[in-house]
Parts: structure tokens; sequence; C-alpha cells
């Protein structure tokens, strides 16, 4: 699909995701991701959830997605739906139109502390820790060099290298 | 030429796991001539197999069996399945471990006597003392390659180190260094020295580090006496009408249960399992578990007192470059009351790799708070506290009956609860590394929970009196003469430092005592 194809055929959600049938995008088509078993407009609201729970400014949409990708399954959908369905009730209960549709993030953090008690919560949270954090095309964005065996270790790159002290 | 001994016969040593313990053991024996059968639950891996990346490699060498939690310690909520961060594999904890090598203080072998009765304590001198077990620490740096001890010089200080050790001495401490570690730190023998890689905790991939894995197993492998069956996991220890040991039932690597008979057994699973197999031992004959007359077996539980402290800075400090426990600071580690607590802690320098970071900084945490810290994990500086713990009868391994490991048999609960000593100590710890930190300009300093325990010890513990423990002081059961405990379940008391330097110790001394009275036919 191109960028043009895709986004003829996806509608606005929110400010920050276009989804279509099947997928949920970026705005600007800079990522687009395909949904089997969830809705998109499901996977859309997941995405930001995960933004919220751990929210790095400097980490795209793309890799949040990727984190909760796994829950898009027939096993996973009815449970996911349900915790979505419920975060949008919730949010419609402090007088927002949906989840995605709450502006701040300080009113979306508010509607995910009343729920952070939840089976839901905690698992899509605890499912993060790796999901997201364990991806080693985030690690750059934190300055982490991951693997360092086969260069030889830092013997020779900088293991003492500090020079502000 | 590796031996292969048959099940049937009854006059081998069988050891059951081959970490610091039961591997050095092994290895010490099979020097000596003694014929050593040493079963282990896990694969054996070796430095051309370890992984560089921490939950890779956390899913190939932890201890991952069904156990479970209580007590007040918050490992029970946030990590309810896993008590303790150990290893199955051929070398056990030793493939994992850091390498920090210390002795203990001549005081910390007296708690009872030094520190005087303390409430809800159950507080015990060992038999042993610092002028007796002097020779057999020598051995043990020897053959570990402890430096600073010996003419071993230390390991140069990575970016991590300079932080803390910069923090240190603005706040006067005098006994600060790059530690004293089982790492090479030059080239000697066929262990390279350190290359700075930055991993030591999963698995060292240069052999700089001692690990049983790829010295002690395959020394003792190459006299001919030793045989290691991996994948071989201890189910029941079997005893005769006399009350003596006779064989170990084990679930070999296809799933077989066979039994390989034995004259003596020595228990080195590390502090919950060997707790464990005593237990899941009860018979007719020892219906509270063999070896428990003192009913002791499981008390005691010990994890030493630990906590992190992580300090960022305005620049950057890289700190999971270079030598994980990079450097430690000793000034705290005495016995001064006046603090608020008996007993005294090491701070030690420690970096976690960011998925790791990530899982322990604050567990069950999120939201902003939680990842602007992790935001500035490149400037982030870490330490490691470590002092001694209270042992409490209450804190205890205990048989689980309704949860069933893959063999059937009831699986570990861990119960700990903090003493009021532990805590104070804590605290003192806290307040002390974040001072450090901020002497050094910290912008925020994030005093981190205690993780999984990876110090593990007293289950099993040592004693003068039959009544008070479950072992003497050659680690040998006061209730089977042919049945020895060789692990970190022996300590009767925790003291500040870090353990395994004294259970290779113990494990030297006891393979002498064995081999002796193999010899002199008393055993
Ligand atoms: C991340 C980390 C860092 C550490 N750093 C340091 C440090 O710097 N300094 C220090 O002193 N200590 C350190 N430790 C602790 C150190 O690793 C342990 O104290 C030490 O390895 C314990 O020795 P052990 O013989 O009691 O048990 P282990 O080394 O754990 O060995 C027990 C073995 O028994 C096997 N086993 C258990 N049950 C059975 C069974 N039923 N049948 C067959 N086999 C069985 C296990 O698979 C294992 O291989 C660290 C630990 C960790 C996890
Ligand atoms: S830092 Fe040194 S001891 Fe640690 S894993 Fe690397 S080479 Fe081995």
């Amino acid at each position: 699909m191109t960028r043009r194809q895709l986004l003829s055929r996806s509608v606005a959600l929110g400010a920050t995701f276009v989804v279509g049938a099947g997928f949920v995008a970026a705005p600007n088509a800079a990522w687009a991701m395909e949904t089997v078993a969830l809705k998109p407009a499901t996977m859309a609201t997941l995405i930001q959830m995960a933004r919220d729970i751990y929210p790095h400014d400097r980490i795209a949409d793309e890799f949040y997605a990727i984190a909760v990708k796994g829950y898009d399954t027939a096993e996973a959908a009815a449970e996911i739906e349900a915790g979505i369905a419920a975060l949008d009730a919730a949010a419609v209960g402090a007088g927002h139109p949906s989840y995605l549709g709450t502006g701040w993030e300080r009113d979306r953090v508010d509607i995910l502390r009343g729920m952070e008690q939840s089976a839901f919560f905690q698992k899509i949270r605890g499912g993060l820790v790796t999901g997201l954090y364990n991806q080693k095309a985030v690690w750059p964005l934190f300055g982490y060099e991951g693997e360092s065996f086969s260069q030889g270790g830092y013997i020779e790159r900088g293991f003492d290298d500090i020079n502000w002290l | 030429m590796v031996a292969k001994f048959e099940l049937t016969d009854a006059s081998v040593v069988v050891i059951i796991g081959t970490g610091a313990g039961g591997g050095t053991l092994a290895n010490e024996l099979a020097q000596k001539g003694v014929k050593v059968v040493a079963l282990e639950a896990g694969g054996r891996y070796l430095p051309e197999d370890y992984l560089n990346d921490e939950w890779d490699s956390f899913g190939q060498l932890a201890w991952l069996d069904a156990r479970s939690t209580s007590g007040d310690w918050r490992v029970a909520k946030d990590f309810s399945g896993l008590p303790a961060w150990i290893v199955k594999a051929v070398g056990g904890t030793t493939t994992h471990w850091a390498g920090a090598s210390l002795r203990f203080q001549d005081h910390e072998w007296k708690a009872l006597t030094n520190y005087g009765p303390v409430q809800g304590a159950n507080l015990l001198d060992w038999p042993i003392d610092g002028a007796e077990m002097a020779p057999w620490y020598d051995k043990a740096e020897e053959k570990m390659g402890v430096t600073r001890t010996g003419d071993r010089p230390g390991l140069p200080g990575n970016n991590n180190y300079k932080v803390f050790e910069k923090g240190a001495l603005a706040l006067g401490y005098k006994d600060v260094h790059t530690g004293r570690m089982a790492i090479q730190s030059t080239d000697a023998g066929n262990r390279i020295a350190c290359q700075q890689t930055g991993f030591c905790f999963q698995g060292c991939k240069w052999g700089a580090k001692w690990s049983t894995a790829y010295t002690e197993i395959p020394d003792g492998e190459a006299t001919g006496n030793l045989e290691v069956r991996e994948r071989a996991m201890a189910l029941k220890i079997e005893h005769d009408a006399s009350g003596k040991v006779t064989g170990v039932l084990y679930a070999d690597k296809d799933g077989n249960q066979v039994v390989q008979k034995a004259r003596i057994v020595c228990v080195a699973g590390n502090t919950i399992e060997s707790p464990r197999l005593l237990l899941n031992s009860a018979s007719d004959m020892f219906p509270d578990g063999l070896a428990n007359s003192s009913g002791q077996v499981g008390r005691n539980y010990m994890r030493h007192v630990t906590g992190s402290v992580y300090g960022v800075f305005d620049k950057p400090v890289k700190m999971w470059r270079g030598t994980t426990m990079a450097g430690i600071v000793q000034d705290e580690a005495g016995h001064n009351p006046e603090r608020g607590f008996v007993g005294g802690y090491e701070l030690e320098t420690l970096a976690l790799g960011l998925p790791f970071m990530a899982a322990f900084l604050d567990p069950g945490a999120w939201g902003r708070e939680f990842t602007t810290a992790l935001d500035s994990y490149e400037n982030m500086a870490g330490m490691w506290i470590v002092g001694e713990d209270m042992p409490q009868e209450t804190n205890r391994v205990t048989l689980n009956m309704d949860v069933k490991d893959q063999f059937g048999l009831p699986t570990p609960n861990v119960h700990f609860d903090d003493h009021p000593n532990d805590v104070a100590m804590r605290n003192h710890a806290y307040e002390r590394g974040m001072a450090m930190y901020k002497a050094v300009g910290a912008t925020r300093v994030l005093p981190t929970p205690p993780y999984p325990s990876t110090h593990n010890l007293g289950t099993n513990r040592m004693s003068e009196n039959p009544r008070d423990g479950v072992v003497n002081k050659w680690g040998q059961t006061h209730d089977v003469p042919n049945l020895f405990v060789s692990d970190g379940s022996q300590f009767t008391t925790g003291a500040a430092e870090n353990p395994t330097l004294t259970i290779v110790a113990l494990a030297i001394r006891q393979a002498d005592h064995i081999a002796r009275e193999m010899a002199a036919g008393t055993i």
C-alpha cells in the first residue's frame, strides 16, 4: 500500500492515529500495523494506553505498537476488547468522548489510576516491561549499547572514559 | 578421561549440585582420588554458549521451576513466583555471580557473642572461627584468582566505579577500592584478563571470571575420578534401617527415575533446594525430613540486607561498560551499634542493562516518575547494598503441598519478613549511598528495593549443639553421619560479605575432612 492509498482508506481516530479496515497507522503514514483479531480502534487505544503507562517522548508510537502487537490474537482478543471497552467507559464516565479522545495525558493517567488494580491493567503493564524495553531497536534511544563481546568488550572502547568528574 | 560409574557402585560420593559448593567439592575430592558422581539438574553451558543479553541469558540459565513466596518482603508481591535469582546449570550460580570475594571479619563468626541476643533473631555463633578458616580462605583465593590477594593486582576502575569512588572519598570513606574479585586482572593459567565487556551476570564469555563450570568441573573430570551427570534432578535421598544414607533417587536427562548408590551423599543445591530435598526425603524413620531432628531444616533463611541506589547525573556515566561489580566501600562493614543496628554492610558498584533496569528499578511502577528515570539511563551510576541480616526461625523454606513440580513433588515456599534490624540497616545504607551520589552532583537519587534473592543462606545451619542446627563444623549432618551439606545453606549467620568465597573455602575444607575420614574408614 502506498502512503496515499493508505491515507485514502482510513479515518482519523483522535489526533494520534488513523484506522482503516484491518489496520492502524500514524496520521503521516510513517508506520502502519495490520490487525487480525482486534478491532483497529481497539489496537489504537491500546497503543495509546501503552504510551501513557510508560511515556517516553523520544520513542515513536511504532515501538509501542510492536510492544502490544502480541495481544492481536484470537485467544487474547476477547479480554483485550473488554478491557479497552472498560477503559473507554471510564473515559466517558469522566466526561470525555473516549479514551483516545481525552486530550491531556494527565486526564488519561487519572483514568488509568482508577483501573490500576484491575487484572487487565496489570497484564498490559507487566507485558510492556519486556515488550517495550527488551526491543533492541529502542535501546539506542536510551544510550544503551547492548551486546559487547563481539566488539571485544570495552577494554579499548571507553570503559573508563568518563571526563567530567 | 571422564569417569563413568555404575548406578550400583556404592563406593562413590554423590554430590547434588555443581555450583560454588558442589562444584568445588567435586573437584577437590576427585583431586584426592575419591570417586565422585555429581548430579546436576541443569544443562552444561560454557563461555561460547553464554549470551550478552539479559533476558535471553536469564531464559538460558535461571532456575525457573515452580516456587512460591510469602511474608512482608516486597519480592513476594512483585515476583511472587521468583523468590531467588539463581541458576540451574553445571556451575550453578557461579555462572551468574559477579565475583566479589570477601572474607568474613573475625567478629562475624561469633555473632551471638559479639552482638548479644537480638529480640526476634535466632543468632548463634559458628562452631568455627577466623583463625580456623584462614588457611582455607588462602586456598580459595588462590584457586579463584582473587584480585588484591596474593600478588594479584586489582582490576582497573570503570566509569561506574569512578563516580562511586569520588562520592565515597567526598564523604570521608577510606576503605575504597576496586574490590577483591574472582576475576583475572592479568592473563594467568588458562584464564585471560577481564575485557570489561560488562555482562558478568550473564556468564563471562571470556572466562576471565571464576566459575566452577569451566574451572573446577573440567579439572575434576580430567582426573578420571569425577562423573558429572547433567539434567539429573535429585528427588529423594534414600537410607537404610541403621539411618545411614545409601543413595539418591533422581530423574535422569531422559526422564527415567533411577537410584545412584552412594557411600556418602553431599547436598549442594543452594539454600532453597537443599532443605527442600531433605524435607522431601522424609520417611517412617525420619518423619519430619532427613537430618531434621532439630526442626531447623528450612529455617533461618537469610538473603542479606540488600537494596540498590542509583544516582542520575547531568552527564553520561555509561555504567554498563566494564565489570558489573567494579568497586567497594568497606567503611560501614564493621559492627557499630551506635548506628542503630547490629552488624554491618558493604557498598559495591552494580550496573544493570536497560531491560533489567526497567524490570527492577521500581517493580510495578509506571508513569512519568518512572520513565523519566529511565530516560536518564545513560547518565546513571549504580551501587548495591549487601549487609548482615538477622536469622529468624520463621523465615523459612517449607514444602508447598498445593503446588507440585514436573516430577509430582511438593515445591518450595519461601517465607521472609524483614527484621527491624534489617530495616534499620537498609535505611542507613540508602542514606549513605544517596549522600555519596549527591556529593558528586547527582540531580536525582533512587533508593531501589531488593531484587529476588541472589544470596541465599542458612536453611541447614551449622551448630555446635545438634539441638540448634542441622550440620556440625564439617558440614556433616548431626543426625546422619554419611550425609553432608556443602553449600550456602550451612551458614549459621550471614555476615556482611558476599558469601561465595566462604562457601568455596568451606567446601575445600570439607573435602579434606571427607577424604581423611574415608581413608580412616570412619565414614
Ligand atoms: C546475579 C548474581 C550475582 C552474584 N554475585 C556474587 C558476588 O559477587 N559474590 C558472591 O560471593 N556471591 C555472588 N552471588 C551469589 C553466588 O552466586 C552464590 O552464593 C553461590 O553460587 C551459591 O553457591 P551454592 O553452591 O550454594 O549454590 P549454586 O551455585 O546455586 O549451585 C547449586 C546447584 O545445584 C543444582 N541443584 C539444585 N537442586 C538440585 C537437585 N535437586 N538435583 C540436582 N541439582 C540440583 C542447581 O541447578 C545449581 O547448579 C551472586 C548471585 C547472583 C544470582
Ligand atoms: S566484565 Fe570482565 S569479568 Fe565481567 S563478563 Fe566481561 S570479561 Fe568477564
